[in-house]
């Protein structure tokens, strides 16, 4: 599977900087993907923040350190919750979609029709939609932190009564372009992974329906082990760079 | 139309040998039926014709160009005047079968929207189907999407079609509908046709020359009235079903 799968990413280069450019295909696979993944992960987002703000706090206040909950709750969420949690919960919406989507396109021999159409299946199929995952997760991303850190100042204000303005000006003084730079750069990793995953699988699809239910479910069992697998290496690149 | 030679063809999956050795040559205009049992490898040698699979060994040649040799630019050139119906008619899901028929003159030609409209209209209109414009392929019965399959391999004018079982699992008077349509759809774009198919009275229909495939190889290859009046033991036993059916008038 490394095998096919490095294949397949090498495809993708070769044909996503060469024209014709679909841009009309991304815009609409990014739409139907943020889309999709909006309300989970607004949820997710909230509860994320709330919670993080509600288990730390106890221990925090027995080092007397409560003054800091708002800046550990915002550069977690900034630096690693955010990203990897929102990349997991994409990977599991999105690039299962895609491996099912693809891999009935497969077996019913639509690809096939497609290509013998003379109309690349790999540029029209493939290409967008990993093009389409790169780019909707960063921003997904950027919209989950924020909900993360207004869910943590509920939980603070619930318990401690701390005005809006003072936990904001907290959260800005503690991150910094380091801790925010990294963050959202990994998303885009994380993005091409669950795009690149979920078409390798659901394109390279075979045995019937069968194939396709593999296809969906390996998809995201795949996409989410190397997204953990590259945030390992890329929280070690960022602290090599940034300290 | 277009000129198809296949020469010494042939291609396995692991162990099981699906065509061994074929040689074909289907002559400019000519409507050509093949036959044989399942997992033959009808469905095989169309596909490698089109080359969405690679032989073994062997060669093909469209108008005298060697398939198998093209880059991939000069294949799509090739594949621009070739019309393939899929046994499942091969729809795309997401899309109305107005944008089903539209996607190939839009993606592969310089043809204005209107006259895109206009060749949708038309090709829909050729298979009786004007009011399917907007369905999509949920929405329709096995022998409508046969139907809008067939519109839509028709749609770029092709000089080549290659129709894989075009009548499996539809009743007997779609069948015949269908052939017929196939039989009117060729005379209006003077095509050169491959017909894969099991159904005697398709084939009849559409075609005067027929192959038969057995075991990898071609078993008989010649005129489709023979089969019918055929001594050899294996024929018999394959078309006797059909030919009973031929000659209780079906046909």
């Amino acid at each position: 599977m490394i095998a096919g799968l490095t294949t397949f990413s090498i495809q993708f280069f070769k044909k996503v900087f060469i024209p014709p450019y679909e841009f009309a295909e991304i815009k609409r696979h990014m739409d139907e993907l943020g889309v999709k993944t909006l309300p989970i992960v607004s949820v997710t987002g909230f509860i994320i923040g709330l919670v993080l703000a509600m288990q730390s706090q106890p221990t925090m206040a027995r080092f007397g350190a409560e003054a800091y909950l708002p800046s550990m709750v915002a550069l977690s969420v900034v630096r690693e919750l955010g990203p990897v949690i929102t990349a997991l919960i994409f990977a599991g919406r999105v690039s299962s979609g895609i491996g099912a989507e693809l891999g009935s396109m497969r077996v019913t021999e639509q690809i096939d029709a497609m290509e013998v159409s003379a109309i690349n299946p790999f540029r029209f199929l493939v290409v967008t939609r990993v093009v389409a995952c790169t780019l909707i997760l960063p921003m997904l991303t950027v919209y989950v932190m924020f909900l993360a850190i207004f869910g943590g100042y509920l939980a603070i204000f619930l318990s401690r009564h701390i005005s809006f303005q003072l936990y904001t000006n907290t959260v800005v003084n503690a991150l910094e372009f380091s801790d925010v730079i990294p963050g959202i750069a990994k998303t885009f990793f994380f993005g091409y992974i669950v795009g690149i995953v979920g078409t390798y699988k659901g394109y390279n699809a075979d045995n019937g329906t069968e194939g396709v239910g593999r296809a969906s479910t390996s998809s995201v069992v795949v996409a989410s082990l190397i997204i953990l697998l590259a945030d390992m290496v890329l929280v070690k690149l960022t602290v090599l760079i940034w300290g | 139309m277009a000129e198809v030679e296949v020469r010494n063809l042939s291609k396995a999956f692991g162990e099981s040998v699906v065509l061994d050795n074929i040689s074909l040559k289907i002559n400019e205009g000519e409507n050509v039926v093949v036959f044989g049992r399942s997992g033959t490898g009808k469905s095989v040698l169309l596909k490698c014709i089109v080359r969405l699979m690679e032989p073994d060994a062997g060669e093909i040649f469209i108008e005298g160009k060697s398939v198998l040799s093209l880059s991939e630019k000069k294949l799509n050139e090739i594949r621009k005047e070739i019309g393939f119906l899929f046994q499942s008619a091969a729809l795309y899901d997401s899309m109305t079968v107005r944008e089903n028929l539209a996607f190939p003159l839009i993606r592969n030609f310089n043809f204005s929207q209107k006259e895109v409209e206009a060749k949708v209209k038309s090709s829909l209109e050729k298979v009786s189907l004007e009011e399917a414009i907007d369905k999509m392929p949920a929405e329709l019965s096995g022998g409508m999407k046969k139907r809008i399959g067939l519109a839509r391999t028709i749609i770029t004018e092709p000089k080549l079609i290659l129709y894989d079982e075009p009548t499996t699992g539809l009743d007997p008077i779609t069948t015949k509908e269908i052939s017929q349509l196939i039989v009117e759809l060729q005379k209006d774009l003077k095509t050169t046709a491959i017909v894969v198919t099991h159904d005697l009275i398709c084939a009849k229909i559409i075609a005067s020359h027929a192959v038969v495939l057995k075991d990898g190889k071609i078993k008989y290859e010649g005129n489709i009235e023979n089969l019918v009046t055929t001594s050899d033991p294996f024929l018999k036993d394959f078309f006797s079903s059909e030919i009973l059916e031929v000659k209780n008038g079906r046909n």
